[in-house]
């Protein structure tokens, strides 16, 4: 499997990372590149291995029904590029 | 499953609309899903949001026990498969109400496996939806558009609040059934208690897919239109988006799979070309989370805490209290009624038969509450005065009229009937005596009446019972009254 | 007085309890040290008044006898934790004015243990690199340089390098670091310090900014192992806000140590030994082996047979959960915006993205999105995940005949900086020896073996069982008693 510019162009919308003509380019054989190495994956005969799902032996705790955060509007937004009566503003989208 | 008769008449014949749901449905709980930020309705914007639901950096999720016991418990109501190896995995998508990047859902391992609902359409046959899956996820925050001309304001109140979204199979084929099927898992839901079932505030909300195709053939392409947020609308937005596509494949056109829109407003869906972008979600299991392993002891107090549920209870009212079809239906469709109703029968014990206690309930509780415009859990007479005054009727000291007046007095000073009675004198007679006296002097009255009667119009009977009734203000016993009547007029 | 930044985090707390030196003396010493180091531009930011205060509290928890496990101990803190009302960047530009109103877990235990903060430490961007030349704020530029009379400006390592740069040329007794695949060893290795990481689940995840959830793990950087037993028994404990925590006690490893290693089994794993490997770096391996038995360990050959797997395999795992992890940055809550004219919703994000993260973060954001876009998951994530349980596999199997491993930590020493910085895969196996027990969420530590013959450093990495960080500790121990590293950089700057 190898990318074109076409391939860098969808996947760097899927990311939202604008690319120039110049840098997808660019990236075409860098990304190769590296998909070409990590193929090497497919060698390993991995039928009946069941993948990885917990690093450390460790099952998931669940919380309680409680409420103990939230409120905190200020720090919410203290951090905002733009923050008008209490939302987060963006550009205006239309659905 | 039966098939359904609805079709949609085309210019070059008929067409059968395929329909399937996929509910959201807000579960029930004090804190979001992943973190320990309120969930209630109405708050002011970004005062319920952690650090989590902000998606600041290095947050971490983690999981509300109550959430998913509320799914498993609404997994067992529609005896779906649970599974006690579940997983959370990450749907990757951009959108401004989305802080994470990535919706927490579940694809792979969902929580909840196959299951089923009965429904009864208004119209056609009973049938059985099949239920594919129930998994569990988060809400997204809310986005308004209104309120500045250039900017769009992103509120994450919602932000990580708990959904189940409750996906069914393609197996509705008009828009009754599937209007049947949202009213019956919205009653469920209720019974369970794990949902509101508050469709105004966005509780519940349907992603209706809706194709179309010649009867007995192939499904079609699909449409899904999001977020519809009434049973009416539901039903509104399939008859359209049906008529739609049903016009486009008519005219020669193709279906385009897209995600469209409901505006209530011109009762059509349209395409939302915010959505168009090629759906590639890559999902992949949440690495911030392990999977969820259920144990039994957490089942068992699932299933344990499960009430009775609408269709069991229906049949229950049926089979054993001996309540008709009708009445059954009626009184277990809301879990505020039959709790309203079961709450009646306790207060009656022995002294009323269940089925006279539904006929009071379904004719004169429902039409007073309908009058004055409550709803049962605040209706101005409570079960257990509903339970005296049925029982003063079943012990022959009220007859249905005075019930009748003794109700609506009750309905506006909240007295109990007891007092009413004996405040009142509305206690029915069945002292012949005074009785006899009574239709002595109406007899003589009448005695034109009573010789055309005695020449064979007997339809003028029933004259004679009300002249009675109304001479003794309607508190004469009505058999008393008939019997005495017939032998007064030989 | 000689001077207080020769000393380490347990001869600090010795000398402040005993009253040898008060911590204000400590921290004012140690705040000028990193003022003047500032072309070693190890710090994004440097916080004297956190540091002051936390001494000026030790002092006064001294005269009313509650002193706490690191009272008057200034340390470093990689720009990787969020502290709050300090700027925390992850060294990128998109965080480059974010103060977080938080504070990590990890750096919140730290200051409950009386410990204060010198600054945040410089890294690769979002923890992305392994020689620190990602860096939103400049290259670190490591303390070391080589006998050859050169000055060729050398690497640190990374992604950790602004924290082992500023242990190395003591700036900082001990400092905080982020292991995701070698992030604290291969730094440690090259500049001659001491790294460990634990267990996955050992330190909270909590207010770290995220590389790659199911592999980043806080450690401890010091300048010897007792240093880094102290400082990592600090950072680490159950935290109910990470769901992958470990609800475990945390083991008093620094009174557990002891270089006796008598009835330990040390492996050798065989497919470490690559081929094109430094004959210094074999020759130190094998050195670190009869170092180990030595200290009573019998040395026994192992096999790790999917060893080769590893790092392909993490380059695929942790793009894809970066990919994910970074999706948050899009200029709408926190972070950099760029907003050009006319721009709807999506251009800002793709505008924001394009101008806030560096090449690398790109790239491994591309390689994670391709890995995972439809028609790629199975052949690609499903696979890794799945040779990630073989690898795991491969460990376990070996447990049956060894308590710990022993490898080299890097496969090379400190290179200049820009010299491998066009081609990432070259760049990525740095990590080659570092990454496998990441992968399996293995506790690993480097430690110093001595200096190649251009007088750079050279590590030499234990990994252990599950939760086993003490015999790790210990077989360090034992190989920086016989070591005796005792060489640093001079101050050049
Ligand atoms: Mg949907
Ligand atoms: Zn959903």
């Amino acid at each position: 499997m190898s990318v074109d510019t076409a391939t860098v162009r969808r996947i760097a919308g899927l990311a939202r990372i604008a690319v120039s003509d110049a840098e997808a380019e660019a990236m075409v054989p860098e990304l190769n590149n590296i998909l070409g190495w990590i193929e090497q994956l497919g060698e390993v005969d991995t039928s009946g291995v069941t993948p990885m799902t917990a690093v450390i032996a460790n099952t998931l705790r669940l919380r309680d029904d409680v409420v103990t955060d939230g409120d905190v509007r200020d720090a919410v937004l203290a951090n905002a590029p733009q923050a008008e009566h209490g939302f987060f503003a963006v550009p205006k989208v239309i659905e | 499953m039966t098939t359904s008769s609805y079709r949609i008449q085309g210019a070059t014949g008929e067409w059968e609309v395929v329909i399937g749901l996929e509910v959201h449905a807000q579960i029930t709980s004090n804190a979001k899903l992943f973190s320990g930020a309120a969930t209630a309705f109405g708050a002011e914007p970004n005062t319920q949001v952690s650090l989590v639901d902000a998606a600041m950096p290095g947050m971490l999720p983690v999981p509300n026990r109550e959430c998913i016991r509320q799914a498993v418990r609404t997994g067992m109501a529609i005896e779906a498969e649970i599974n006690r190896w579940s997983r959370f995995d990450r749907k990757n998508y951009f959108y401004a109400d989305l802080p994470q990047g990535y919706q927490i859902s579940q694809l792979y391992h969902p929580l909840v496996g196959e299951g089923s609902i009965a429904i009864e359409p208004a119209e056609g046959e009973e049938k059985v939806v099949g239920i594919e899956r129930i998994h569990v996820e988060q809400d997204a925050g809310k986005l308004m558009h209104d309120q500045h001309p250039t900017r769009s304001y992103v509120d994450l109140n919602r932000s990580g609040v708990a959904l189940m979204e409750i996906v069914s199979r393609p197996d509705m084929r008009s828009p009754a059934e599937a209007g049947a099927y949202v009213r019956k898992l919205r009653s469920i839901l209720r019974y369970v208690g794990s949902c509101d079932g508050n469709m105004e505030e966005g509780s519940m909300r349907a992603d209706v897919n809706v194709s179309v195709r010649r009867p007995g053939e192939e499904f079609g392409t699909r449409t899904e239109t999001k977020n519809v947020n009434s049973v009416r609308f539901v039903m509104a937005a399939i008859e359209h988006e049906a008529r739609r596509q049903v016009d486009v494949l008519e005219s020669g056109g193709r279906i385009v799979q897209e995600t469209r829109l409901f505006d209530p407003d011109r009762g059509e869906t349209r395409s939302m070309r915010s959505k168009e972008d090629a759906h590639d979600y890559r999902y992949f299991p949440d690495p911030d989370l392990l999977p969820l392993e259920l144990d039994e002891a957490f089942i068992a107090e699932c299933r344990a805490s499960l009430p009775e549920l609408p269709d069991t209870k229906r049949a229950r009212y049926r089979d054993v209290l001996g309540i008709t079809a009708y009445n059954a239906a009626v009184l277990t469709a809301e879990v505020e009624t039959a709790r309203w109703f079961e709450r009646l029968l306790a207060a009656c014990g022995d002294r009323v038969t269940p089925k006279a206690a539904s006929n009071w309930v379904i004719s004169d509780l429902f039409g007073a509450l309908h009058r004055i415009g409550k709803d049962i859990d605040a209706s101005p007479v409570g079960p257990e005065q509903g339970a005296e005054l049925l029982a003063l009727v079943a012990d022959g000291t009220l007859s249905g009229t005075l019930a009748k007046q003794v109700f609506e007095i009750m309905l506006e000073t909240g007295d109990d009937p007891a007092k009413i009675v004996a405040e009142r004198g509305m206690k029915q007679t069945s002292d012949t005596g005074a009785i006899d006296a009574v239709i002595a002097d109406v007899l003589t009255a009448n005695a034109d009446k009573v010789a055309q009667y005695r020449d064979g119009k007997e339809a003028l009977f029933g004259f004679f019972v009300g002249q009675t009734m109304k001479a003794m203000a309607g508190k004469a016993n009505p058999q008393v009254v008939n019997a005495q009547l017939k032998k007064a007029l030989g | 007085m000689a001077a207080l930044t020769d000393l380490g985090i347990a001869a600090i707390r010795d000398g402040v309890r005993d009253g040898a030196f008060t911590a204000r003396e400590v921290a004012e010493q140690f705040v000028a040290r990193v003022a003047a180091a500032r072309p070693l531009n190890a710090f994004i930011t440097e916080t004297p008044e956190h540091a002051l205060a936390a001494a000026d509290a030790a002092d006064k928890a001294r005269a009313a006898g509650t002193l706490a496990p690191l009272s008057g101990v200034p340390i470093g803190m990689k720009d990787l934790f969020c502290t709050a009302g300090v700027r925390s960047t992850a060294a990128s530009a998109m965080l480059g004015d974010f103060v977080p109103p938080y504070e990590s877990t990890v750096s919140e235990k730290l200051w409950a243990a009386g410990a204060g903060m010198l600054g945040k430490l410089n890294l690769d961007q979002f923890a992305m690199g392994s020689s620190n030349e990602t860096s939103a704020f400049g290259n670190v530029v490591s303390p070391w340089r080589r006998n050859d009379g050169g000055n060729a400006a050398l690497t640190p390592g990374g992604s950790s390098g602004g924290s082992a740069a500023a242990v190395a040329a003591r700036l900082c007794p001990a400092a905080t670091g982020t292991d995701t695949g070698g992030s604290i060893r291969q730094p440690a290795a090259f500049t001659g310090i001491s790294g460990i990481k634990p267990t996955y689940g050992r330190c909270s995840r909590w207010g770290i900014v995220a590389f790659a959830s199911s592999l980043d793990q806080a450690g401890a950087m010091a300048r010897d192992v007792r240093d880094c037993a102290l400082m990592l028994q600090a950072m680490s404990g159950f935290d109910p806000k990470d769901a992958t925590s470990l609800d475990l006690p945390v083991p008093d490893w620094e009174a557990g140590l002891s270089a006796d290693l008598r009835g330990k089994r040390v492996g050798i794993p065989r497919e470490y030994r690559v081929d094109d490997m430094p004959a210094e770096i074999d020759a130190l391996w094998r050195q670190g082996a009869a170092w180990l038995k030595d200290a009573g360990a019998e040395v026994v050959e192992v096999s790790l047979p999917h060893t080769r797997y590893a790092l392909p395999a993490y380059y695929i795992v942790a793009p894809a959960e970066a990919s994910s992890n970074l999706a948050r940055y899009d200029g709408v809550r926190y972070g950099l915006r760029d907003l050009p004219e006319g721009a709807g919703l999506q251009d800002m994000y793709a505008a924001t993205r394009a101008a806030g993260f560096g090449a690398e973060v790109k790239r491994r954001i591309l390689i994670g999105t391709y890995v995972l876009s439809a028609g790629f998951y199975d052949a690609y994530y499903t696979q890794a995940q799945k040779i990630r349980a073989l690898i795991a596999r491969d460990f376990e199997q070996a447990w049956a005949s060894c308590d710990l491993l022993l490898t080299p930590t890097a496969p090379s020493a400190a290179f200049a900086l820009g010299e491998r910085s066009a081609d990432p895969i070259a760049m990525y196996l740095n990590d080659v020896f570092t990454v496998p027990s990441s992968l399996a969420g293995l506790p690993a530590m480097s430690v110093p073996g001595g200096l190649d013959g251009q007088g750079l450093p050279l590590g030499l990495q234990l990994i252990g069982r599950p939760l086993d960080e003490q015999t790790v500790l210990n077989a360090g121990l034992a190989i920086e008693a016989r070591a005796g590293f005792g060489e640093r950089p001079s101050d050049w700057w």
